[in-house]
């Protein structure tokens, strides 16, 4: 193909722009759907990202027409979009969607959507381009997947050959799989309809900014990259907490827990990200390389009791309110054995890591809700003050920030004003939410533009997956076979098992 | 909070500043760049109010020099405000009397150190903006010849006196269009010949987009007087038939393609926060607004 004139590299006022395609969710109805999916479609389109005649097709059982579907997505615009609402952008949406009513059976129903999307391809000129969104419990996946093949929407095979030829993408969201097996099973149902590259698994922690600005500041920076090593770092504590129950989550929450949960993906992202090699280029490839490297490095607790903790929320107060315990929540057994809380220590077995822990740790009904990465730097190796000195001098500290107050912090010490020789620990704050950031794009903007775009480097491989399951399975297995998670009371840190299991290294974990 | 403060002096300035920032707890820790306002009474409340929206996105200290009467005695009146809404202080500089020469040296002592500077003229607009003491200082310059009386003969001014590192707000106003007309052509087959824009009469937006097709296509462009608002139509001429975007009521745009249906796209005309925020998002010289400025002054008026 010829290239285009009118880009240029040095030209970075003009975006990246999808070419046209039609966008089909399924799971319209769902909550991810209508407060960040929908908004961010609009979102894109008001940023002037979306290509003209963008259409988007809802899939549900419900009975609605376009105009129902429509009515919703205004709604759940006007409610959770970031930019304001403009009339004019939301007619250039409006005029491309459309709605399929059908159950996921319902050979009929996928007829009606191949029907549709080739009705918008003659009117509105998208090419045959096609994101099938499986915003969708995964146990209906195969079903949607079979019937994508069954009813041709998801080959490419008629159309013209060459660059122009049309491109069929699927995005799925976690959980890919419960372990490592049932993760292959779901990879191969998924590989015999769609190539590889067309796999988009979307990990919403990727797309957001502090979480690109690790690899901008770890990669772009000469102050960081020489201590970013067992030579300098006593430890790293990777934490996501929230301040919420399970919420509506009960049917899919028991049985999977914490680890399952959040560890296998998003932690074990974060600690990719921030243990990495420094890549090639930030190509798909080259960053997936080093991300599957280090995490085939990791290890995991030869002593899994000592190394590894798990509680179960109690009724407690958090925040205020007195809450229930997980065991009384609608919908859980009362014998259930899920943990709402895990946290691991991991090695990594390579030159720059060696002999450093790596702490993770995940839970519900915790103090605050808070996702960070904290690198604890080693105490200097002589300090030439008297103790009395430096007895509030901590360990130096990079914490960064992933959500909220997005940013990063570095905790270094520093003289009392006074006349006397005091050094305490002060912080340096950089607030990436004080902000670049009103209307900095959110996580699912970024990552649906990926999509559209086709641009991989932010979406896991198979491979990553896989081993993401190779670290957590003999850790489940290990639980499986163990007494009840211990109980934390609600609104507190954690089980003491998770203390204890920080205590025996003579450390501490960072407060919530 | 808001600080008023007459026949004052820079180290003052610098005080009050310095104890705003203490009062509200560290506000002014985040900013990322120097923004200096070149204005009049007149317009330094829309000027100030766009870069307070802009200064959501891009936290800044906002210098706003506001000349006064040149015939007065020199003074100095301040006026403070941090924590209204938005990240940065801002803070208003009313020189009068033969200060007014000399406001590079006012400003030089209030900027934030080690933050790279811009410097806007909202208002009249320098023949050489990096020849002027508060353009020198600036990474980026940024003027606005749709302001100008004679738009056309501004940019002709500005493309003699270009350095890399100026920019124009009717530049960024094409970003739009250029964006919308990228994508067009990624998925055209077959060459562009030539075409048209279509804008009203004084337009230095559709004047350099013109420029900037014609230079990058290699192929004629003409530029059309329509009743506007703004740019109207812009159409590239093909052998298979003609693609045009039509545009006329300023909001919703529609993409003709031969053999293809009409599409709408939002292509609404942005205000000037919206416009600074684009200018503050990169401080490096915009190089093919450089190319495209160099060619303006080599193309034809507007045919009647």
């Amino acid at each position: 193909m010829r290239p285009n004139p009118l880009r240029d590299p040095r030209d970075r006022r003009i975006p990246r722009l999808a070419g046209p395609c039609v966008l089909v969710l399924f799971g319209v109805t769902g909550d991810l759907a209508s407060k960040k999916l929908l908004p961010a479609i609009y979102d894109l389109a008001n940023r002037g990202l979306l290509p003209p005649g963008f259409s988007l097709v809802g899939f549900a059982r419900r009975e609605w027409a376009d105009a129902d579907f429509a009515q919703i997505t205004h709604d759940s615009v006007k409610t959770h979009a970031r930019t304001p609402f403009r009339e004019e952008v939301w007619q250039q949406l409006r005029e491309g969607i459309r709605f399929v009513q059908g159950d996921f059976c319902d050979d009929g129903a996928f007829d009606t959507l191949a029907r549709t999307v080739a009705e918008l391809d003659a009117e509105r000129g998208t090419g045959g381009n096609y994101a099938f969104y499986l915003s969708i419990p995964p146990n209906a996946f195969p079903v949607v997947i079979e019937q994508l093949k069954r009813s041709g929407l998801s080959g490419t095979s008629e159309a013209g050959g060459g660059d122009q030829r049309p491109w069929r993408r699927v995005v799925i969201e976690k959980p890919f799989g419960h372990d490592l097996a049932s993760a292959r099973e779901l990879n191969s149902m998924l590989a015999a309809v769609f190539p590889p590259h067309a796999v988009f698994r979307i990990d919403h922690y990727l797309g957001k900014e502090t979480v690109q600005n690790l690899l901008a500041m770890r990669f772009s920076n000469t102050l960081f990259e020489p201590i970013w090593n067992r030579g300098y770092v006593d430890h790293v504590q990777i934490t996501m907490a929230e301040d919420i129950g399970i919420g509506g989550r009960a049917g899919y929450y028991d049985g999977i827990g914490a680890a399952r949960d959040v560890i296998q993906n998003h932690l074990l992202q974060l600690l990719a990200l921030t243990a990495m090699e420094e890549p090639l280029s930030f190509a798909a490839e080259s960053l997936r390389t080093e991300k599957e490297k280090v995490l085939a490095a990791v290890q995991i607790p030869a002593d899994l009791s000592a190394g590894t903790a798990r509680g179960q929320y109690a009724r407690g107060w958090q925040g205020g309110i007195e809450v229930p315990g997980y065991l009384e929540e609608d919908g859980i057994p009362a014998h259930s054995m899920t943990e709402t809380y895990a946290a691991i220590r991991l090695t990594l077995d390579n030159r720059r890591w060696a002999g450093v822990p790596f702490y993770l740790r995940t839970g519900k009904r915790l103090p605050t809700r808070m996702t960070e990465i904290a690198v604890i730097f080693q105490r200097a190796p002589h300090l030439p003050f008297d103790a009395t000195q430096t007895k509030e001098l901590g360990q130096n500290a990079l914490v960064i920030r992933v959500q909220p107050d997005e940013g990063v912090t570095l905790r270094f010490g520093s003289k009392v004003p006074g006349s006397a020789m005091e050094v305490r620990d002060v912080n340096m704050d950089f607030a990436y939410g004080e902000s670049f950031t009103e209307s900095s794009p959110e996580a699912y903007e970024r990552l649906l533009l990926d999509v559209l775009i086709g641009d991989p480097p932010l979406f896991p491989r198979q491979e990553e997956v896989e081993l993401s399951w190779r670290i957590l399975d003999p850790v489940e297995d290990f639980w499986a076979d163990r007494y009840k998670p211990d109980q934390y009371p609600a609104g507190t840190a954690g089980p003491a098992s998770a203390d204890e299991m920080l205590a025996r290294d003579g450390r501490a974990w960072r407060r919530l | 909070m808001l600080t008023d403060m007459t026949d004052t002096t820079t180290a003052d300035i610098r005080a009050a500043l310095a104890r705003t920032r203490d009062q509200m707890g560290g506000p002014a820790t985040g900013v990322v760049l120097n923004l200096i306002i070149m204005t009049d009474e007149s317009g330094q409340h829309d000027a100030v109010r766009a870069a307070s929206q802009a200064g959501r996105e891009h936290p800044c200290r906002v210098l706003a020099v506001i000349t006064r009467d040149p015939r007065a005695d020199s003074r100095l009146d301040a006026e403070i405000r941090s924590g209204e809404g938005t990240p940065g202080q801002t803070v208003l500089l009313r020189l009068y009397g033969p200060m007014s020469e000399h406001a590079d040296s006012v400003v030089m002592p209030l900027l934030v150190p080690d933050t790279p500077v811009v410097t806007w003229w909202h208002g009249l607009i320098p023949a050489v903006p990096s020849a002027q003491p508060l353009g020198m200082l600036a990474q980026r310059r940024v003027t606005d010849t749709a302001r100008a009386r004679a738009p056309a003969e501004a940019l002709a001014a500005l493309s003699a006196g270009y350095r890399p590192g100026d920019t124009d707000l009717s530049w960024t106003r094409a970003t739009p269009w250029r964006s919308l007309l990228a994508a067009t052509a990624d998925q055209l087959t077959e060459p562009i010949l030539g075409g048209v824009v279509g804008a009203e009469e004084h337009n230095p937006t559709a004047d350099l987009l013109t420029v900037w097709l014609t230079c990058r296509l290699r192929v004629p462009f003409n530029r059309e007087v329509s009743e506007g608002p703004g740019i109207t139509e812009i159409r590239l001429t093909m052998a298979g038939g003609d693609v045009t975007i039509s545009r006329p009521d300023g909001r919703l745009a529609t993409l003709s393609r031969p053999g293809q249906p009409d599409r709408h796209v939002a292509l609404h005309r942005r205000d000037i926060a919206d416009l600074l925020a684009e200018e503050l998002r990169r401080l490096d010289p915009d190089e093919v607004y450089g190319e495209s400025l160099a060619a303006v002054a080599g193309i034809p008026a507007a045919a009647e």
